[in-house]
């Protein structure tokens, strides 16, 4: 670990003006993790773990979570149990309770991968970590890394439960910055990697995610991971799904998807197919293998496409069934 | 070992066999398999109440005035030289002491290595330390940074720059096996076994399997990390060590010195975990050696990363076994070939290829083990090397078998029951691996089991159940001594350099002393941890609890004749010898005449003497030699796999233990339990990433290498037999090891009961699983 100064903002405002000196620190689950492994040495973190913390009801019938809240809070809140139990199930999915407890929702988001090969600062090239340096983990143990939405560059998948569950929810997040505030779609937050994948979110310099809203939804929903043990491990791939069916159709479909890519990846191919239709079995398995025409696997993890598609058809099966 | 070894090896057996029963120590069963009174009961540990307040001190936690905190700088390359060396920035970085590289390090030998002719030995990695500029793995320390805290080191080793030379590493499996060697033992037996024409009743047989199973590179995963706060006081070296080998240590480290041994003070009261990995590897002689050049006492705790480069694990394997047998299901033959990592600077054989030489009776016998040669870290000891993954694939080989034959698998293990050694033709001392069996069996409830795979549904879920047979061959070493004094007030105290790795040792041998000298269990303690008590030999091979407890009894033996001595004439005792006496009630009796009894404290206050004391030893292991002495269990599995995902639930595990007699329930059941915990992560989830480009270990943190978590773990049974055995001190065989064998196969077999699928790659990871 690089020596580093520490600042604790009291407010929005003094947070905006202290982030120049360096990161936004939220529950450091994983920021200090990643300085003690010297992936990141920034000069100075800013505290934002004091900031307001709450988790509201929007005149509309969504909620509004605070940045700062804790993962463990928010998949407790009787409101995300009863109407997100997609949200809820994602968050319990993550990490162990200690982790939980400390970790928070803006800290979530840009949360980063846990490629090994990202890691080992000593060892390994990495682009994401040293530009033009090159990529280790091709050709190297890539079963946690992507199949969709990567490149030559960078195959690392990002890690977070939670946001493969607000993917699905279609939320929103609120971010606000020296030049003010702004909204922008989770789906829209996470950047593929492309030729420059050590930018990987559409924060500006000094701006800081302050809330994130969740639209109103009537939807069945539930999320599926999958893990090589039990518990207390990323996800090899997971699903979260919403859906509402009535008369036999299935008016709304959300599929988002987790360690297929680097981001909290929406199945647009295959909600696109679903959507208006009588969610046979069949059409099911044949909307989640459409998603995955596009795959490009890598040696070690080519059993994903397999892996997703049933899992995916096992979900939705299930909802299906549930509201039918 | 030696070609010359094994001759004479051979020869002793040859005459063992000839002496009867009778002569050789145990030969008279131990008075305490019938008269014990605390052992077999269920006692709390000893330690638990220190640990559970934080009151026990381990080895990263004894304070020391002007501590200096070392971090190490790993190599990125796994052959080559050291081309630069700029440690500069380092040497200027905020706290930073003291940086030692190759430059600067002080002369030290090559440690000796650990093994079974030099007691006082512990290395593993027999290779110089830090003497020239040669790298010889990736992750070998190339420079040593001291700094007034962990985090001031921590950040100097990312000062340090280093341009290597590199030059062609072996690191692939694969392909180095073409240049495989092949010892000429293994451990202490012959490799190649040939026993009548294994190929030829292969090739005539009326049903057979042959299949090639593989297990993974493992690392050591214990809760304590490897450390050792050290410091040089004139001359002599004092170092607390997390280590289940402290005489082994102090004597390693004297030679890397060049001091006396009685110039290295080790000590260990308390280790988090050891599984073989706690020994003498290169941080503790490049603490010592910084600590010698700074004078100053210096403490190194090691990272996981720095765990996985720098202790070995368990080899990886490939293990080739071919099954014959009749239409009875008797065995025919037994082939067992197969290659495993031994680098030429590695000392631990993992053994996997004896295995099958003692399960099961068997008309012939081909086996032999190949050792690649590879540029990494010596391969090291982990819980029941060899046994641990050998009975993976023999016995996974033998639930293929038993498909095959139409056979109930525990039926097939019944016919083919060894009543004595099937190589050697020695007599068992005592085996009932069936009653084991049996009594697994009904408690999980086998009955259930549909011989035809893939046939249970729940939902998405297909069940299924499996056994294995697990096995653990009984070792108690020599030279381990105790001492036991008796004080004034009656009270025992016993002291020995054993380990506490958290197994209990203190807590048991403080049951025993009780029974043996007659004493209540609040009339004795323990002394242990601490090289400067008695000789101890390495807790490893699960043979720390026979050999401590023969040393205990030695010294009580030694105990009753000096205390008839001091007892004299004017005495209830008089006349008698000792072997006309025994202890009982706080003191010794006559066996004739039960009413002849004086307490201790009668004999030392007439004699007015404050304390008595007696130091005993373990003798040589004789009836090892005229017996074949193995403990065996039988471990059922009951599961479900995801017909969706391939995910594996384990629902239920099962572990009958033939293990002799059960000193204390509840630390048996801890080591037991605790055994098949490590096996079910060998069977699901343990995987060490070692990327084969650079020989670069991947899976550094826990993150990482899988083991299993609370929700991996079912409901475990843990049963045993309880039969003692004869030739063994207090009738107990260790139980450290056994747990982990045989539960791999167990969940395979299941595996294969659920699905119909036949996983011979270890970790059963969903991807294997995968429906087609």
């Amino acid at each position: 670990m690089t020596p580093f100064a520490y600042h604790r903002a009291a407010d929005r405002a003094e947070a905006l003006l202290l982030a120049g000196k360096g990161r936004y620190l939220g529950g450091g689950t994983n920021l200090v993790d990643l300085m003690r492994q010297n992936v990141e040495s920034p000069a100075a973190v800013v505290d934002v773990s004091g900031l307001s913390a709450e988790i509201r009801e929007t005149d509309g019938g969504g909620l509004l979570v605070d940045a700062g809240v804790r993962n463990s809070t928010l998949a407790a809140h009787p409101s995300v149990r009863t109407r997100y139990p997609v949200l809820s199930r994602a968050l319990l999915a993550g990490a162990s309770a200690q982790i939980r407890n400390m970790a928070t929702v803006g800290g979530n988001i840009m949360q980063r991968t846990r490629c090994a090969y990202f890691y080992d600062v000593d060892g390994a090239r990495c682009n994401k970590r040293a530009p033009g340096s090159g990529c280790d983990a091709i050709g190297g143990f890539t079963r946690y890394h992507a199949i969709l939405g990567a490149s030559e560059h960078c195959v690392a998948t990002h890690p977070s439960d939670m946001c493969v569950g607000l993917a699905a929810l279609d939320a929103t997040l609120h971010l606000a910055g020296p030049s003010g505030e702004r909204r922008v779609p989770l789906t829209e937050f996470h950047l593929s990697p492309g030729e420059t994948p050590d930018r990987e979110t559409v924060l500006e310099p000094g701006e800081l995610i302050t809330a994130v809203e969740i639209s109103p939804c009537s939807a069945t929903s539930a999320y599926r991971k999958v893990r090589d043990r039990a518990s207390y491990a990323f996800a090899l791939i997971s699903v979260a799904a919403v859906v509402e069916v009535s008369d036999g159709v299935a008016r709304d479909i959300r599929i988002a998807l987790g360690g297929v890519a680097p981001k909290p990846w929406r199945a647009t191919l295959a909600e696109e197919m679903l959507r208006g239709q009588s969610l046979s079995p069949d059409l099911i398995r044949q909307a989640a293998e459409r998603e995955f025409e596009a795959a490009r696997p890598l040696e070690g993890n080519a059993f994903k496409i397999g892996l997703a598609t049933r899992t995916i058809s096992a979900v939705v099966e299930e909802i299906a069934g549930e509201v039918a | 070992m030696s070609r010359l070894q094994n001759a004479l090896v051979g020869g002793v057996r040859a005459v063992i066999g000839q002496v009867p029963a009778t002569w050789l120590p145990g030969g008279t069963p131990d008075p305490l398999i019938e008269k014990r009174v605390t052992l077999g009961t269920q006692q709390p540990r000893v330690d638990g109440a220190d640990k559970v307040r934080g009151t026990a001190r381990f080895a990263a936690e004894v304070p020391m005035e002007g501590l200096r905190f070392a971090a190490f700088v790993h190599s990125t390359i796994a052959r080559g030289r050291i081309a630069e060396l700029d440690v500069s920035a380092a040497e200027a970085a905020p706290g930073v002491t003291f940086v030692m590289t190759h430059r600067n390090a002080p002369k030290l030998a090559a440690p000796p290595p650990i093994g079974l002719t030099n007691m006082k030995a512990a290395g593993n990695n027999i290779l110089p330390v830090m003497q020239d500029a040669e790298v010889r793995w990736n992750g070998q320390v190339v420079a040593v940074i001291l700094a007034e805290t962990q985090e001031q080191a921590d950040h100097a080793t990312r000062l340090v720059k280093i341009r290597y030379d590199a030059s062609p590493a072996r690191t692939r499996f694969e392909e180095n096996k073409a240049d495989a060697r092949t010892p000429p033992s293994i451990l202490l037996e012959r490799n190649r076994l040939e026993k009548g024409n294994a190929s030829k009743a292969l090739a005539e047989a009326a049903h057979k399997v042959d299949a090639v199973y593989r297990t993974p590179w493992h690392s050591h995963t214990y809760i304590e990390p490897n450390a050792a706060t050290l410091v040089w006081r004139d001359g002599t070296l004092v170092i607390h060590d997390a280590t289940q080998m402290l005489n082994g240590t102090a004597g390693s480290l004297a030679k890397v010195f060049g001091i006396k041994e009685e110039q290295v003070h080790v000590c260990s009261p308390f280790v988090g975990g050891g599984f073989g990995g706690k020994a003498l590897w290169d941080h503790q002689i490049l603490a010592a050696a910084a600590a010698k050049q700074a004078r100053c006492p210096v403490r190194i705790v090691l990272s996981r990363a720095a765990i996985n480069r720098l202790i070995g694990g368990r080899t990886r394997t490939e293990q080739r076994v071919a099954l014959a047998a009749d239409s009875d299901g008797r065995l025919k033959a037994l082939l067992h070939h197969g290659y495993s990592v031994k680098p030429r600077h590695s000392v631990c054989d993992e053994q996997y290829s004896l295995t099958g030489r003692s399960l099961y009776a068997c008309e012939s016998f081909d086996v032999v083990q190949h050792h690649v040669d590879l540029d990494v870290v010596a391969n090291t000891f982990m819980r029941a090397p060899g046994e641990s993954i050998g009975t993976f694939a023999i016995e996974s080989a033998m639930d293929e078998l038993a498909h095959k034959l139409k056979m109930d698998p525990v039926e097939l293990r019944r016919r083919n029951v060894a009543h004595r050694d099937p190589v050697s033709g020695a007599p068992h001392s005592q085996s009932d691996m069936m009653r084991a069996y049996d009594m697994g069996a009904e408690r999980i409830g086998w009955q259930r089991r549909n011989p035809e795979p893939g046939t249970r549904r729940d939902g998405e879920w297909r069940i299924g159940m499996g056994c294995a047979t697990g096995t653990f061959p009984y070792v108690r070493m020599p030279g381990t001594s105790a001492r036991v004094s008796i004080d004034r007030d009656g009270r025992a105290h016993v002291a020995s350099a054993a380990h506490e790795m958290g197994m209990g040792t203190a807590t048991v041998q403080r049951q025993h002393a009780a029974d043996r000298l007659g004493l209540p269990l609040d009339a004795v303690t323990v002394q242990i941890g601490d090289s400067s008590l008695p000789f101890g030999s390495i807790a490893g091979g699960s043979s720390q609890t026979v050999s401590f407890g023969a040393a205990i009894t030695a010294a009580c033996g030694k105990l009753v004749g000096e205390l008839l001595r001091l007892a004299g004439n004017d005495t209830p005792l008089a006349g008698l010898k000792a072997g006309e006496v025994e202890f009982a009630d706080a003191g010794l009796r006559s066996r004739s005449d039960p009413a002849r009894h004086e307490s201790f404290v009668s004999i030392l206050s007439r004699a007015n003497r404050t304390e008595i004391s007696a130091t005993g030893e373990s003798g040589a292991p004789l009836e090892m030699l005229k017996y074949a002495m193995h403990s065996t269990s039988a471990v059922f599995c009951e599961l479900r796999v995801s017909d969706v995902t391939g995910e594996i639930r384990v629902d239920r595990l099962v572990g009958a233990f033939d293990c002799g007699r059960i000193l204390n329930a509840q630390t048996a059941t801890s080591q037991f339990k605790g055994g098949m915990i490590m096996g079910l992560g060998m069977a699901l989830t343990e995987e060490t990433l070692f990327d084969e480009r650079n020989g670069r270990i991947m899976s550094t943190s826990l993150a990482d290498y899988h083991v299993p978590v609370h929700l991996d773990v079912p409901e475990i049974d843990v049963l045993w037999t309880d039969i003692p055995d004869p030739r063994a001190p207090m009738g107990a065989r260790g139980v450290g090891e056994i747990g982990i064998t045989g539960v791999a196969a167990a969940v395979a077999n299941a595996v294969f009961n659920a699905t119909g699928r036949r996983v011979r790659d270890l970790p059963l990871t969903l991807d294997k699983l995968a429906p087609s």
